[in-house]
C-alpha cells in the first residue's frame, strides 16, 4: 500500500507527541503528499495519554479514519490504548523493554479502559500485559516491531562520545518517529530537513535530534527485515502553494487580513491558541511598507472580554473575542447589550464538550442553539459555522463584514476538532478578501439632516433598519447608548409606540440580512453519485470533511446523496433550504451533539421532519469511516432511526 | 470660542429623587468638563446599572450606559481602542463593589488612564433601598426588614491594593471639593478612583444630610454640632508619592485613615502615585508606535476594500515548498 494510511503516535502529555507529529507532517508534506492531522489529549499538563492521527494521501484528505495503520507508542499506556484497533497488515512500533508490563500497572489508564481493554484480550485468551495485547495484534495480522529505546539512546551517546546524551529520554519521540519512516521507507533527507524545520528555534537540541533520527533511521532496518512491510511512502513532486496550517492558526490570519484590530479572551481550551497567535503576531506588515498592530488583551473574566471588546467596537475598530463554551456563558448578558445597542463585534466560539466544565479538552457541536438564543429578550444577532480550516480563515473575516453591514454581534462557530487539526491546505489567497464596512462613517457636516433636536440620530428610524454608524469621538455626532430602550439619539424611553419601532428595527436587520447574504455563504450544496436530492444529508461545522469523503465511498458503491451544508445558521436560510428539500424523500442529519438541534432547527423553519439522526457526544470527532458505515446501513434499509456513533480513544 | 457650562448638559429629564446626592456629583462632572474646555465629542462618559447609571444621559457629550456592574471594563475597551478619548466612568457602589467587584479588582492590575467615580449611598436605590457593599455591619435602613448581616468592603483599601494609582474621596454636598477633585482624577496618569459619600434621601434614612453635617455630632465641649466631614489637606496630610522610597508609608497612610469614620470622615486626596506605569505605557512596550497609531486610527482597507494588512510572510512561514 503506497502514500495512503493512517498514522498514530502516542505517549505521555509533555513527552514530544506534538512535536513528533509535526516532523511526521513537516516531512510528508514536504514530500508533496497531502495529509490530515488531529490532536486527542486530557485536560491535563504532564502524563496523562495524548496522541496525534495523521492521514496521508496523495490527494488532498480533510478527514481520519478509524483504522489505524502505523502505530508509533513511546510507552505501555499507548499500546494498550491502540493496539487492537491497528488493522489488519498494520505495524506496531513499541518500546521492547515494555512487554511484561500489565494494565494494571499503568496508573493514567483509568478503570474503564482498563475493563474494556481486558475484556478484548481475555475472550481472546490474551494475557493483559504488553505481550499479551501485541500477540493480539499478531493474530489480527498486525506486525509488531519492538525497538529499546533506551538502549539505543545510550549507544548513540556512546557513538557520538556525549554520555549526557543517555539521559536525554525526550529523544524517544524522534528515536520512534524516525524509524516508523524508515519503515515506510520514506526518504531520510525529508525526515531531516522537518527536524530541521520543527526544531530550527532550539539549535542546541537540534544536532542531537538529527543524530537520534539518522541513528533510529537505521536501526529498525538492521533489527528487521523491513521491506517485507507493506506499507509505504513515497515523495511525489512538491506541493506547489500549499500550507500546513491549523484551523486556530487560520482564524487568527483571518483576522489580521480582515481588519480586526482588538482581540480580548480569558484563557480557556481550546480557543486561546486564537489569541495568543494574534499576539505573538502583533505586528504585522502593510502593504504600504509600514506596520500595523492587533491589541490583544487577557482580561479577568470573559465579562470584561466582552463588553471590552464591545466598547472598543464603538470606537469604529473591528473587535473580537474568543471563547469556548462556558467563557461564552458568561458573555449572554453583554451579547444583548451589543445587539440592543446594534454594535458589530464578532465572538469567535470554539466550541468543546459541555455542559458545564464538560471533557474541556475534547469536541462536539452541542452549542449551536445556544449561540442563537444566549441571551434574554429578543435581539438580532449572526451565527455562522465554519465547515473546515480552509473557511475559517475566509470566514473570519466574512463574519467582521456581516457585524459591520448589519451592526450586531456575529459568533463565528468553530470547534474543538477544527482547532487542534492540522492539514495540507491551498495557500489562502489574501487578494480574494474584500473588506465590506457598511454604514460607518467618520465625517459628520454640521448640518446633515439626520440630526433633529440639535442631535445627531445614531438610532434614526427610516425604511432602513440599518442606520449610519460613527465611532466615538467623532464631532457632530454625540449620541448615546444604553440597554435601556432607547430614542433615535439613544437616550432611555418606554414609550409603547417607540418601543414597537425600535425592536422592529432591529429585528428587521434579519430580513434584510437573508435577503442580501449570498447563497454560498448560506449552504452550500453538494451533489454526489446520480443525486436527484431524493437522499440528503444535512449537517454543520467540522463534521464536513467526514461526510463529503464518506459520501464520496458511497457515491462510488453507485449511491446518489445530496448533502447540504449549512454556513448560516441565523438567521435560518429558509426559503433555499425548502427549495432544495422539495424533494427530499430520505433525510439524514448528521451532528456532534445528543439532541440533533440542526434537525430541530430544519423542523422549526421548514417544517421537514428529520428521517434519520446520526449524532455522537463521546468528545471524539466522527470520522468518515464512521459516517460510512452509518450512512450505508441507513440506505440499506439496516439502520436504527438514531444512531449513536461511539468510535474513539 | 469657550464653551459654556450649560452646553455640557442636555435637556433629558431628571427622574432622581429630590434632594438626591446624584445631582451634586452630576453638576460637579459638568463643572469639571466645562472648566477643562474637553472638547464634547472628545468626552464619553461610561455608566453602570441603576440611578447613578443614567448620568450620561444628563451630560451633552457622548453617554454609553452599560450593564450593571461592567462600567470599568467597558470603559476601558473604548480607553485602549482610542486613548484620545476623555474617557470617564461612574457607577454604583453596588454596581462596582458588588456585581462589579472582580472588575473593581481586575482594573487597579491594568491602570488604564481613565477616572472612576463611584456614587457611593450603601443602599441600592433603583431597586429599593437593599443593603449595597458599603452599608455597614448591623445597619438597618428604613427598607430593610433586617439589620444588614455583611460586613462593609471599604472601597478606599481595595482600590489601594487592588493597584489604584490615584485615590480620593469627596462628598457631593461639597460640590466645589468635588469638581476639584474630578479635575485631579481626570489630569492623573493612570486609573484613579474617586469615591463619592451622598446621601439617599429615600432610602438611606441614617446617613443623611444632616448626619454628615454632624446634627448628632455634638462637641462635649462646646456644644455645637461638628459636620463629620473634613479635609484632609487641611491636616497637611499628603498622599503623593514623591519618589518610591515612601511607597510603603504612603500606602500604610492610606489604610490609616481609610478607617476613619463615625465622627469623622475624611474626604480629600488620599494616595496619587505616577509611578507605575499606565497600560498605555505598558502596550507601547511591545507596540512601539500605539500612541500615534492606535486600533482607533488604523485604517483597514482601500475606499474598495482591499486590505492593507499583508500576511504573505505569516503565509509564508506554513509554506510546505520553500
Amino acid at each position: 500500500m503506497k502514500n495512503s494510511l493512517s498514522w498514530v503516535i502516542g505517549g505521555p502529555q509533555g513527552s514530544g507527541v506534538d512535536s513528533a507529529a509535526n516532523i511526521f507532517s513537516r516531512a510528508c508534506a514536504q514530500g508533496g503528499l497531502h495529509l490530515f492531522g488531529k490532536r486527542e489529549y486530557y485536560s491535563n499538563i504532564k502524563g496523562d495519554h495524548s496522541y496525534f492521527t495523521v492521514r496521508v494521501a496523495e490527494n488532498p484528505v480533510n478527514s481520519h479514519l478509524d483504522e489505524i495503520n502505523i502505530l508509533v507508542t513511546f510507552d505501555a499506556e499507548t499500546v494498550f490504548r491502540h493496539a487492537h484497533k491497528v488493522a489488519k497488515g498494520g505495524a506496531i512500533i513499541y518500546d521492547s523493554s515494555l512487554v511484561n508490563i500489565s494494565i494494571n500497572e499503568v496508573p493514567t489508564i483509568d478503570d474503564q479502559s482498563s475493563i474494556r481493554i481486558s475484556d478484548i484480550l481475555n475472550t481472546a485468551g490474551y494475557p493483559t500485559t504488553i505481550q499479551g495485547i501485541l500477540d493480539f495484534a499478531k493474530s489480527n495480522g498486525c506486525v509488531v516491531y519492538g525497538l529499546p529505546y533506551f538502549e539505543m539512546i545510550e549507544d548513540l551517546a556512546r557513538g557520538l562520545n556525549d554520555p549526557s546524551l543517555s539521559k536525554l529520554t525526550r529523544m524517544v519521540n524522534v528515536i520512534a518517529l524516525s524509524s516508523s519512516l524508515a519503515l515506510l521507507k520514506f526518504d531520510k533527507k525529508q525526515l531531516i530537513k522537518a527536524i530541521q524545520t520543527v526544531f530550527q528555534t532550539k539549535p542546541k537540541v537540534l544536532g542531537n535530534n538529527i543524530a537520534a533520527a539518522e541513528y533510529a533511521y537505521s536501526y529498525i532496518g538492521k533489527k528487521y527485515d523491513i521491506a517485507q512491510f507493506n506499507y509505504m511512502l513515497e515523495p511525489r513532486p512538491p506541493l506547489k502553494e500549499y500550507l500546513l496550517v491549523q484551523g486556530n492558526q487560520a482564524s487568527a490570519m483571518g483576522k489580521i487580513i480582515g481588519g480586526c484590530r482588538f482581540q480580548t479572551y480569558y484563557p480557556i481550551t481550546p480557543a486561546s491558541d486564537d489569541s495568543e497567535f494574534l499576539e505573538a503576531n502583533q505586528i504585522f506588515d502593510l502593504t504600504s511598507g509600514a506596520k500595523g498592530s492587533i491589541v490583544v488583551v487577557q482580561t479577568e473574566d470573559e465579562i470584561a472580554a466582552i463588553t471590552m471588546a464591545i466598547s472598543a467596537a464603538l470606537t469604529g475598530v473591528r473587535s473580537a473575542t474568543a471563547t469556548s463554551g462556558p467563557g461564552f456563558s458568561l458573555m449572554a448578558e453583554a451579547l444583548g447589550w451589543a445587539g440592543m445597542n446594534e454594535v458589530p463585534v464578532v465572538i469567535t466560539l470554539y466550541q468543546r464538550t459541555g455542559p458545564s466544565t464538560g471533557l474541556p479538552t475534547r469536541h462536539e457541536q452541542s452549542d449551536l442553539l445556544f449561540a442563537i438564543h444566549a441571551g434574554h429578550g429578543e435581539f438580532p444577532r449572526i451565527v455562522f459555522a465554519s465547515g473546515d480550516i480552509e473557511e475559517a480563515f475566509y470566514d473570519s473575516i466574512k463574519v467582521f463584514n456581516l457585524a459591520e453591514k448589519y451592526q450586531l454581534p456575529v459568533i463565528h462557530m468553530l470547534d474543538k476538532a477544527l482547532a487542534n487539526s492540522i492539514k495540507t491546505c491551498k495557500k489562502f489567497d489574501q487578494h480574494k478578501v474584500a473588506i465590506e464596512r457598511g454604514d460607518l462613517i467618520s465625517k459628520v457636516d454640521e448640518n446633515l439632516s439626520t440630526r433633529s433636536g440639535g442631535h445627531y440620530l445614531r438610532f434614526r428610524l427610516s425604511d432602513n433598519p440599518v442606520s449610519t454608524r460613527v465611532p466615538l469621538g467623532t464631532e457632530n455626532a454625540i449620541f448615546w447608548n444604553t440597554g435601556d430602550e432607547h430614542t433615535e439619539e439613544g437616550h432611555i424611553t418606554e414609550d409603547p409606540d417607540l418601543r414597537n419601532k425600535m425592536v422592529s428595527k432591529r429585528m428587521n436587520k434579519l430580513e434584510k440580512a437573508l435577503s442580501e447574504i449570498p447563497i454560498e455563504d448560506k449552504l452550500v450544496c453538494f451533489e454526489f453519485g446520480k443525486s436527484t436530492g431524493d437522499i440528503t444529508v444535512v449537517s454543520w461545522g467540522s463534521t464536513k470533511g467526514a461526510i463529503i469523503e464518506a459520501m464520496e465511498m458511497l457515491a462510488r458503491r453507485g449511491k446518489g446523496i445530496r448533502f447540504i451544508q449549512l454556513r448560516l445558521l441565523h438567521p435560518f436560510p429558509t426559503f433555499e433550504m425548502m427549495n432544495l428539500l422539495k424533494n427530499t424523500r430520505l433525510l439524514i442529519d448528521i451532528e456532534m451533539n445528543y439532541t440533533s438541534q440542526l434537525g430541530s432547527l430544519i423542523k422549526q423553519h421548514t417544517g421537514s421532519d428529520i428521517d434519520y439522526r446520526i449524532v455522537k457526544f463521546n468528545g471524539r470527532p466522527m470520522s468518515t469511516s464512521e459516517v460510512y458505515y452509518a450512512v450505508s446501513a441507513i440506505l440499506d434499509g439496516t439502520s436504527q432511526k438514531r444512531i449513536v456513533l461511539e468510535h474513539g480513544t | 470660542m469657550a464653551l459654556k457650562l450649560a452646553e455640557y448638559k442636555t435637556t433629558v429629564h431628571n427622574d432622581w429623587c429630590a434632594g438626591c446626592g446624584d445631582f451634586g456629583i452630576l453638576n460637579a462632572i459638568q463643572m469639571a468638563l466645562h472648566e477643562m474646555q474637553i472638547p464634547r465629542h472628545r468626552a464619553v462618559i461610561f455608566s453602570g446599572i441603576g440611578c447613578s447609571g443614567k448620568t450620561p444621559h444628563f451630560i451633552n457629550t457622548y453617554g454609553v450606559h452599560t450593564l450593571h456592574g461592567r462600567v470599568l471594563p467597558f470603559a476601558q475597551g473604548a480607553k485602549l481602542a482610542n486613548p484620545d478619548l476623555e474617557i470617564i466612568a461612574l457607577g454604583g457602589d453596588g454596581d462596582g463593589l458588588g456585581i462589579g467587584a472582580g472588575h473593581f479588582v481586575g482594573a487597579g492590575r491594568k491602570n488604564v488612564d481613565i477616572p472612576y467615580i463611584l456614587f457611593n449611598n450603601a443602599v441600592y436605590g433603583l431597586t429599593k433601598g437593599q443593603a449595597s457593599p458599603t452599608l455597614k455591619l448591623g445597619m438597618k435602613t428604613k427598607s430593610l426588614s433586617q439589620p444588614n448581616s455583611n460586613s462593609s468592603v471599604n472601597p478606599i483599601s481595595l482600590a489601594l491594593v487592588a493597584g489604584y494609582t490615584f485615590i480620593a474621596r469627596s462628598y457631593s454636598y461639597d460640590v466645589r471639593h468635588l469638581r476639584d477633585v474630578i479635575i485631579k482624577a481626570i489630569q492623573h496618569k493612570g486609573l484613579a478612583y474617586v469615591d463619592v459619600l451622598q446621601p439617599c434621601p429615600t432610602y438611606n434614612d441614617i446617613n443623611t444630610r444632616e448626619w454628615f453635617q454632624g446634627q448628632d455630632n455634638i462637641d462635649q465641649e462646646s456644644g455645637h454640632q461638628v459636620p463629620r466631614i473634613y479635609k484632609i489637606e487641611d491636616r497637611g496630610y499628603d498622599g503623593v508619592v514623591h519618589n518610591t522610597n515612601e511607597l510603603g508609608n504612603k500606602m500604610a497612610q492610606v489604610l490609616d485613615i481609610a478607617n476613619e469614620w463615625g465622627s469623622k470622615i475624611p474626604i480629600g486626596i488620599f494616595y496619587q502615585n505616577e509611578f507605575v506605569p499606565t497600560y498605555h505605557e505598558r502596550i507601547s512596550q511591545h507596540i512601539s508606535d500605539y500612541a500615534t497609531n492606535p486600533p482607533a486610527k488604523q485604517p483597514l482597507c482601500t475606499t474598495e476594500g482591499v486590505p492593507l494588512a499583508d500576511i504573505s510572510k505569516l503565509l509564508s512561514a506554513l509554506r510546505i515548498d520553500n
